[in-house]
């Protein structure tokens, strides 16, 4: 008889039994979490938590900080910030402080968004688990972690023990065989995915992006990837660790090194779904057909190709869905049945932690190289973090986007938390995660597409299919 | 954290699918290092006009529903970012339980953790019950936490799923954290052997 430890398992599986302190008859699991990374905004209520109950960081070790929701775009000198972003972002530093934990601060070389210090510094590593006080800690499922959002009350269980209770998730495996074509990406793959499942299509599932087309995406992509897993309400996306991987962590401040980096290296290479495992759902989508998305609503999931048209509500048999369109269109400003080519934009924004990584840059340089954004455009080009802005610059990039009419700052437009809102009405070709109403400030319309179409866009001042430009 | 045993109060009909917690409470109201004050925010694109005065048409701006403790809503509630802040903002301003087709994962937990009860209950309920609370505003609505059972006052009643760690916590009103605490020789045990995922 086969011992049930040797049965297949999912990627998934092997990452949480691996992290199973503690599993009661009728409680949750009592899950250990190896790599806590915290910012300003989630954080302040968990450290009051702390201090309210006399209670210490478990593991100052395993908890690393970042500030990267509240930053103002200007000025650069925290004095002349607001009072409330500079209230955060001073708890954040004196948090840090009493309890051990390092600080990537605003006025050092490292800061920048979390989901991109993360894996930058390679604290992301594969088989790990990985929590944040943030939804986009699904990206770090990229490396073969399992990384999901935690709320602030999670946050301050994690801080004092590192652990969390998790009831376990189901899996769900999404396949993505073959090639994508040129000016498709892997921003095209996920809103493609949520298109198909719709926003809420993954609630209680942890996703495994599976099959040749994810297996040739670089890291930068792969990040993309599983950074939305959370729009198709999964709980977090996984990758299988691969050659790809291990060359993108090697010799990152926090991977591991010499023989270590060896026996790590072995032990990930032990992570990929077993050839037999089965999953509780699955989906297939075929690369070769895959086009450029661009959303049309008001949450992630109403999506289409770019060269599509949005639904008209005959075609919706449910009537949640239908209204839930007709409603958008309100919102939005646009009308079910309009082509998404031609649709005239105000604001472009390439950023976030969905793409604003050296690759994501590098290929939206690419499109506006030697042209100039439209009159009535303003391009703001954000990179995720300082290292990728100073090897950006190294690269020219900078230059690149200033010759072509966009704006080279930082912090700006994920969720409207600093000065830099988009204004009522405005409809923005945006590389961020959301197109929630209001997202990008009160009022403001967001059209979600990759870093190569939110490039064409700002250069015509509408939406075009990329292709026609390579 | 408070507990929850059982609620009857009248109930806010939100006719909304995918209601996110940007929603529910916008990012510029995430800006403070305490709990308090952010009931002032919630639903704040909805509940006021761009010179800060209540939009008239909006649900909770109706006097009829002043004093409501339940909100009943469509499919997907709270998703997108995992701001706690959404469940602050919805218990300051007085709910102290949600009915809706579907949670998000993120939302419920949240929820859970604060003493504000996520209901689901089928779709149909769902919208028999937003008719009924749309034409009698009044109407008193009992949230049975120990029976798993939402009964309206001519006897109907559903029943609703909630796993029994988390009814234990809530009817007694503890938080995890004491549970965890408690575990310190298992995570000490734990980490002794597990030094490094690979180690």
């Amino acid at each position: 008889m086969t011992p049930p430890t040797t049965s297949p398992r999912t990627l998934f599986a092997k990452v949480w039994d691996a992290h199973v302190v503690q599993q009661d008859a009728g409680a949750p699991a009592m899950l250990y979490i190896d790599a806590h990374l915290i910012h300003e905004v989630t954080s302040p209520q968990a450290f009051a938590m702390l201090r309210q109950r006399g209670l210490s960081v478990r593991r100052p070790d395993r908890t690393f900080a970042t500030m990267d929701h509240a930053i103002p775009t200007r000025p650069v000198d925290i004095s002349l910030w607001p009072d409330d972003a500079a209230t955060q972002v001073r708890t954040l530093r004196q948090n840090c402080h009493d309890f051990g934990i390092t600080l990537f601060d605003i006025e050092g070389p490292v800061q920048g968004i979390v989901h991109v210090v993360g894996p930058e510094m390679g604290i992301t590593q594969p088989g790990m688990t990985v929590v944040c006080g943030d939804s986009h800690t699904s990206t770090h499922g990229a490396f073969g972690a399992l990384a999901f959002g935690i709320g602030t009350s999670e946050v301050g269980h994690v801080l004092a023990s590192q652990t969390l209770l998790q009831y376990k998730p189901k899996t769900f495996a999404i396949h993505v065989e073959g090639q994508l074509g040129p000016g498709v990406t892997a921003k095209d793959i996920i809103l493609a995915i949520i298109a198909r499942i719709g926003a809420g299509g993954g609630r209680g599932h942890v996703f495994e992006y599976r099959g040749s087309a994810i297996r040739s995406l670089n890291m930068a992509n792969r990040m993309t990837i599983c950074n939305m897993s959370i729009e198709g309400g999964a709980r977090a996306g996984m990758i299988a660790p691969d050659e790809t991987t291990f060359a993108w962590l090697r010799g990152r401040p926090y991977a591991p090194q010499g023989k270590d980096w060896n026996k790590a290296v072995a032990y990930w290479r032990t992570l990929p779904t077993d050839a037999d495992a089965t999953f509780d759902r699955e989906l297939t989508l075929d690369a070769n057909a895959l086009e450029p998305m661009v959303t049309y609503g008001t949450n992630p999931g109403q999506g289409v190709a770019i060269t599509g048209t949005i639904p008209t509500p005959d075609v919706l048999t449910d009537l949640a869905e239908r209204r839930s369109l007709l409603s958008a269109m309100d919102y939005m400003g646009l009308q079910p049945g309009q082509k998404m080519a031609g649709q005239p934009i105000d604001i472009v924004f390439i950023g976030s932690c969905t793409n604003s990584r050296i690759e994501d840059l590098r290929a939206a340089a690419d499109i506006v190289r030697g042209k100039h954004v439209a009159d009535n455009v303003w391009g703001i080009v954000v990179p995720g973090s300082k290292i990728i802005k100073a090897q950006a610059e190294a690269e020219g990039l900078d230059h690149i986007f200033s010759e072509a009419g966009f704006e080279w700052r930082r912090c700006s437009m994920c969720l409207a938390m600093n000065d830099d809102k988009a204004a009522a009405g405005s409809y923005v070709a945006s590389t961020s995660n959301r197109n929630f109403r209001g997202r990008q400030g009160p009022g403001s319309r967001t059209l979600l597409m990759s870093p190569i179409m939110a490039a064409a866009a700002a250069l015509h001042g509408r939406l075009v299919d990329v292709r026609e430009m390579l | 954290m408070n507990p929850f045993i059982t609620l009857n109060a009248t109930a806010v009909p939100l006719r909304a699918e995918n209601v996110d917690t940007d929603q529910i409470i916008p990012a510029r109201f995430l800006t403070a290092v305490t709990k308090a004050g952010m009931g002032e925010g919630l639903f704040a694109a909805w509940r006021y006009l761009p010179d800060g005065q209540p939009t008239p048409d909006f649900v909770l701006n109706q006097p009829q529903y002043a004093g409501a403790k339940i909100l009943i809503a469509g499919r997907n509630f709270g998703s997108g970012s995992s701001r706690e802040h959404a469940v602050w903002a919805l218990t300051e301003y007085g709910f102290r339980a949600v009915i809706s087709p579907g949670f998000a994962d993120i939302f419920y937990n949240n929820a859970l953790k604060n003493g504000l009860l996520p209901v689901s209950l089928p779709e149909d309920i769902v919208h028999m019950l937003l008719d009924l609370v749309e034409e009698q505003p009044q109407t008193h609505i009992l949230i049975d936490l120990p029976a798993q059972t939402v009964i309206l006052p001519d006897g109907q009643q559903a029943n609703f799923d909630i796993d029994p760690y988390r009814k234990q916590c809530l009817l007694e009103g503890l938080d995890d954290l004491s549970y965890l605490l408690a575990q310190g020789p298992a995570i000490s045990a734990y980490e002794q052997a597990h030094p490094m995922p690979w180690a």
